[in-house]
């Protein structure tokens, strides 16, 4: 089995990540791991650190204490957002953060803007060059919004799509980064039935065309009917992590989600 | 034909587009709040004053100059926005309100104890500026017609305003245009898409600053004096006005607000005495308060009905 070697190799390593806020403990001795081309789900109750793990995978926070390590490069301590998006970590947002007065087209093709090069000179002159790289930009801007689904007319100003296409189009701008882990931060919040289910679809497919996906979310029915593995976390320890069937009825995970069953007086022995 | 006044007050118009282009990379793209913009049109017109004048004694030639004054005030650009630019929103803008306030103070102490900016009198007598021979500041006949000094700096001036529009275009439609305006909607979303926003930032710094500069140097040469009065907050706010009635972002806007600010007033002190003359048979208000207080009115009008510009 020489294929599977490669299978072993995962693709982003944390181990014993911590972080406060002041005296509030928001995750603690946090290990996980996340292989090649799998759906990886993060789920767990409100406040439970999950968005705080998301903001440290992208450099958006820094991690107090632990290792973080992505395609076999380390990244612990002070990394800044965009190395992170260079390495090939992209992520979509919790609460949509489109660049509302851009197009639907533009939005994608500032994802183009790190693996691109075209400088203040390229610019102004408009050389061979910049024109082949503007023209190549376009070209995968569009590529990716029909991949994503969205037909509407590509000038459309990025705040009047709807919001099942708004999200859709995060996920096209974060394609368009070249990224090798795909995060998303509650992707199907606010969605309706059908929404979710072409969602569902959509990160199939990108899946298949040898991406990572890390899904945080709310709707646990939507994660394990989807995902490969998936963690739970709990205030801010990691309580569980499996395959969604053995999730499904783990009893700490339930406890979290469903609260322990009310203490009789007659257990408490009174 | 216009008269030669109102070729001066466009020539005027065009430096103030420049500033307002230069300005409109800062605020109107990358959405930094910029308060202290006239600095570098300061930079720029001492930078050609001192270069071509009997101040320092040194009468370097007007290609020279002018290139020297936009590099010397992109260096300040950088050197001012490298610290500062990690600050946001309100912080950067009275940051950047405080260095353009040190530039101006400077000029006006600089005089002691070595005399380099002549301090609040300013510097005159600056060079006219001089294309190989044909100095701009005499009156030539060409072909059989005359043109007046103020006629032949418009020319100049159109050029450069032409330049500094095809250079915001171009950068409008480029990786690093839309880059800039990716910061100006959300930073963090930019961030995360791999902007380096600092540089970016910084370079957005850099561009406004160069065409600050050149107005300024532009504005030394056409005007043969510069005092650092010329240079105050309300020049900044002046230039800012232009951008935000204009629309943010937009040149075709910036362009109508720059023509607007400076022409509307101007219109205002020419017509206001006249027409009071029509209507009530004297002048019942000085032209002069009463422009002022029109001109308010006005842009209080424009942000009421057009708040996104015109």
């Amino acid at each position: 089995m020489t294929t599977s070697v490669k299978f072993d190799i995962n693709l982003l390593e944390l181990s014993g990540v911590a972080k406060h806020f002041g005296g509030l403990s928001a995750l603690s001795n946090i290990s996980l791991h996340i292989r090649p081309r799998e759906i990886y789900g993060l789920i767990g109750p409100n406040g439970a650190g999950k968005t705080t793990l998301f903001n440290i995978l992208t450099g958006l926070f820094q991690a107090d204490s632990g290792r973080f390590t992505f395609n076999n490069t380390e990244y612990s301590g002070r990394c800044k957002p965009h190395v992170l998006a260079q390495a090939g970590i992209a992520l979509t947002f919790q609460n949509i953060r489109l660049f509302a007065n851009m197009t639907a087209l533009e939005n994608v093709m500032v994802g183009r803007h790190l693996r691109t090069s075209t400088g203040i000179w390229g610019a102004l002159t408009r050389n061979a060059a910049a024109r082949a790289e503007e023209h190549a930009i376009v070209q995968q801007a569009r590529d990716l919004l029909s991949y994503v689904g969205i037909d509407r007319p590509h000038n459309t100003l990025a705040k009047n799509l709807s919001y099942g296409e708004q999200r859709r189009l995060e996920i096209a701008r974060a394609l368009a980064t070249d990224t090798k882990l795909l995060a998303l931060d509650e992707p199907a919040a606010g969605m309706n039935a059908t929404e979710t289910e072409d969602l569902k679809e959509l990160l199939l497919i990108i899946r298949a065309s040898g991406i990572t996906v890390l899904l945080i979310e709310h709707d646990v029915k939507f994660i394990l009917g989807l995902c490969d593995r998936v963690a739970v976390l709990n205030y801010d320890k990691k309580i569980a992590e499996d395959i969604p069937e053995k999730i499904r009825c783990d009893p700490a995970v339930i406890t979290a989600y469903l609260g322990t069953e009310p203490i009789t007086p007659a257990q408490a022995g009174i | 034909m216009l008269g030669r006044g109102w070729i001066r007050i466009i020539d005027f118009a065009l430096l103030y587009i420049m500033l307002a282009l230069g300005l409109n990379i800062v605020v109107g793209y990358a959405g930094l709040l910029d308060l202290g913009y006239i600095a570098f049109f300061a930079v720029g017109a001492y930078c050609y004053a001192l270069l071509g004048s009997p101040q320092l004694g040194l009468h370097l030639p007007f290609w020279i100059v002018l290139p020297l004054c936009a590099l010397l005030a992109c260096f300040f650009g950088m050197l001012l926005g490298a610290p500062t630019l990690r600050l946001r929103g309100d912080n950067l803008a009275i940051v950047i309100l405080g260095f353009g306030e040190i530039i101006r103070i400077f000029l006006n102490n600089l005089n002691a104890p070595i005399n380099i900016t002549n301090g609040p009198q300013g510097i005159s007598m600056i060079d006219p500026i001089l294309i190989g021979e044909f100095s701009l500041s005499d009156m030539h006949e060409l072909f059989g017609l005359t043109f007046p000094s103020v006629h032949l700096h418009y020319y100049l001036f159109l050029f450069f305003t032409l330049l500094v529009i095809v250079i915001s275009l171009r950068l409008e439609d480029s990786r690093i245009g839309r880059a800039w305006m990716a910061i100006r909607e959300d930073e963090v979303a930019a961030k995360a898409m791999g902007i380096n926003t600092h540089n970016i930032k910084l370079l957005a710094f850099a561009m406004g600053a160069i065409f600050g500069g050149l107005a300024g140097g532009l504005f030394a040469g056409f005007q043969g004096f510069v005092s650092p009065e010329s240079f105050s907050l309300t020049e900044s706010i002046t230039v800012l006005r232009m951008v935000v009635i204009g629309g943010m972002g937009n040149i075709k806007g910036v362009l109508l607000g720059g023509i607007l600010l400076i022409v509307l007033p101007e219109a205002l002190r020419h017509g206001s005495g006249p027409a009071q003359q029509l209507l009530f048979g004297k002048t019942l208000i000085d032209p002069e308060s009463l422009r002022l207080l029109l001109f308010g009115l006005a842009l209080i009008m424009v942000m009421l009905w057009r708040p996104a510009g015109l």
